[in-house]
């Protein structure tokens, strides 16, 4: 068996409503092996998208463990979070989030900045992963220029620029049309066929299908856990 | 870092400039106030230094015929031997008895009107005022009545022109003098008055020759110098008490002679200038504090408009140095560039001032280098809190920001 990139137990997260505490994550177990390309589904308010900022140590659970590739990201401090989100983690956003001020190469080159890369490097470095995405020829451009599914791609470059051990998507086709968001559903396998771990939130069925494994999330608990195989067969 | 600084910079143009209008306007305020103030006390210090440190005036007193009073120095109460006695005492530099007047001096066919002074060589001692070429008379020529002269450089220019002075005679009254030296130059006095406009000669000369006196060996003045600026007020006691003795004044008796103390003058002259130009600095930072606060309120606002982008940064590896890192170097960059233009336009300021109004600048290095570190200072100082604001964030509710 590959061995364990994340490893999570009895995690709850709850929020301070007026009305008093209100549990968005209800006592989560979940182990996700090196390889695995998993789908988080559920409707709006099941708590995937807390899950998932978890996962990518934007946010703290309140309750509960979280094990990334064994060490336990609650005795980390904020510089070690930043660094493990630098190093570990690639986070590809719904609404893209790419700097509008940018060339798409600087965006891409952005989180080797944070590490300390030589900027020749940098430069080098992101235009080999936008050729990875098809947009060699619009590095020079800037996000408003081109268009949401290409943005997505570029996203997607940034996020892999640093060779992460792990790819988190929030509804990454939330934005797109069917026809791209299977473009893009094409480069995620392309990606986990070359060895990197994915996991991504998603509400449309059509889009976990690519997947291999399927979870299934219900008011902040997972109500199922199958692979795709099983799924269809 | 620098170029996203820039980037950033660049995106709000405008923002920027008037931004940094602040700081230029601060920072050209402190260097021109401090170069007109630094001018300023520069020239009362040559004043100052041109009339001679430490001194004292001694005035005769007053005549009264019949209920009407005659200004003082008209009574003619002082005497020569009292300027001896005085320069006896502990603690005086100098003491020289004056006659001072004014006459018609010819030479060939130019004739001018200068002030002459009769005095004893104790005078330019007391002045500091050097012979610059030819030499001074000396006490013979007081004792024996010499007709010589030391001519100013003013009177110098008038009666002879390029020709050199020295040795040349020149008639006052019909006497003839012998120019024996020519003075230094001291420029304007504190009341205005060209100090080179004047003739030197031996006070028994002046007394006898020139302007004939009712009482020989009595003076309208003295001037003394004491040693040093400390012990002036001790000398001012021992020196009333000594004229106050040789006059035989009963005590309670008004005293038959004025003493002024000069540099008393001067240091109020000094002081009020002094006052001046550190209110000139004082105003001039405030305005420097309101364009370090226009750079905190921008930050503010950048911070906040760019929380999103924050967000993004951090959720991509930023760690918080980095950020803090980011907005403080654009706040530092905004304040310094800023401190430049400033610099350029308050030294230009400065130069424009000195040729329109004839004041005296003075832009010293060290105000020069103050004004570069309080804008720096002031960046950072500033800059700080928006900057740790932005580090501070928490990356999730900042990426949600919309």
């Amino acid at each position: 068996m590959n061995p364990e990139v994340i490893r999570i137990e009895g995690l709850g997260k709850s929020y301070q409503a007026s009305a008093g505490a209100f549990p968005a994550l209800k006592a989560v177990k979940l182990t996700i092996r090196k390889g695995e390309f998993v789908a988080i589904m559920g409707p709006s308010g099941s708590g995937k998208s807390t899950f998932m900022n978890i996962l990518g140590c934007l946010d703290a659970p309140t309750i509960g463990r979280y094990e990334m590739e064994g060490r336990s990201v609650a005795e980390l401090d904020r510089d070690e979070l930043a660094l493990l989100r630098n190093r570990t983690i690639g986070f590809v956003f719904q609404g893209f989030n790419l700097l509008p001020r940018m060339t798409l190469r600087d965006n891409v080159a952005l989180p080797l900045i944070y590490c300390g890369v030589k900027k020749a490097e940098r430069q080098a470095r992101a235009e080999t992963l936008l050729v990875k995405v098809g947009l060699a020829d619009k590095a020079d451009s800037l996000p408003n220029q081109i268009s949401g599914g290409q943005q997505q791609r570029v996203a997607i470059a940034r996020a892999l620029v640093n060779r992460p051990s792990l790819l988190l998507a929030d509804e990454p086709t939330g934005n797109l049309d069917s026809h791209t968001s299977l473009d893009i559903m094409a480069l995620f396998e392309t990606l986990n066929h070359e060895g990197i771990t994915i996991v991504l939130v998603t509400h449309e069925p059509d889009i976990a299908r690519h997947a291999k494994r399927q979870i299934h999330f219900l008011d902040g608990g997972i109500v199922s856990d199958q692979m795709t195989e099983e799924l269809t067969a | 870092m620098l170029g996203e600084a820039w980037r950033a910079m660049g995106a709000n143009k405008m923002r920027t400039i008037l931004t940094m209008l602040g700081m230029v306007i601060g920072v050209g305020a402190v260097v021109l106030m401090m170069a007109i103030g630094q001018g300023a006390q520069y020239a009362i210090g040559q004043t100052i230094s041109a009339m001679g440190s430490n001194l004292f005036v001694l005035l005769s007193g007053s005549s009264q015929t019949g209920g009407v009073r005659t200004g003082s120095g008209s009574a003619l109460t002082l005497t020569v031997a009292d300027a001896d006695a005085i320069a006896e005492l502990p603690g005086v530099q100098a003491s020289a008895p004056i006659h001072p007047g004014s006459a018609q001096v010819v030479y060939g066919p130019n004739n001018w009107n200068t002030a002459i002074i009769g005095s004893t060589p104790a005078y330019l001692d007391a002045r500091a005022w050097p012979v610059v070429s030819g030499a001074a008379f000396t006490a013979s020529d007081v004792r024996s009545a010499t007709r010589v002269a030391l001519i100013g450089q003013t009177t110098a220019q008038n009666l002879f022109g390029d020709e050199d002075p020295v040795g040349r005679t020149l008639r006052i009254r019909q006497s003839p003098f012998t120019v024996l030296g020519v003075l230094g130059s001291k420029g304007q006095g504190m009341d205005g008055r060209d100090q080179d406009d004047s003739l030197i000669i031996p006070l028994t000369t002046a007394q006898r020759n020139v302007f004939g006196t009712q009482f020989p060996g009595t003076v309208r003045m003295v001037m003394v110098q004491a040693a040093s600026q400390e012990i002036m007020p001790q000398v001012e006691k021992s020196m009333t008490e000594l004229l106050r003795q040789r006059h035989r004044l009963r005590e309670g008796q008004e005293a038959d002679f004025y003493l002024r103390n000069l540099t008393a003058v001067a240091d109020s002259a000094a002081e009020s200038t002094r006052v001046m130009s550190m209110l000139l600095g004082a105003i001039a930072s405030v305005s420097l504090l309101v364009g370090g606060i226009g750079i905190m309120n921008i930050m503010l606002v950048s911070v906040t408009e760019r929380t999103r982008e924050i967000g993004i940064r951090m959720a991509i590896g930023a760690r918080e140095r980095d950020i803090l890192l980011q907005f403080l170097l654009e706040a530092v960059i905004i304040s310094v560039v800023g401190c430049f233009i400033g610099l350029l336009l308050g030294i230009g300021g400065a130069w424009l001032t000195q040729l329109l109004t004839d004041t005296m600048v003075i832009i010293s290095g060290s105000s020069v280098l103050v004004a570069f570190g309080v804008a720096a200072t002031v960046g950072i100082f500033f800059g700080y809190y928006p900057a740790q604001k932005a580090a501070r964030l928490n990356p999730i509710e900042a990426l949600r920001y919309p």
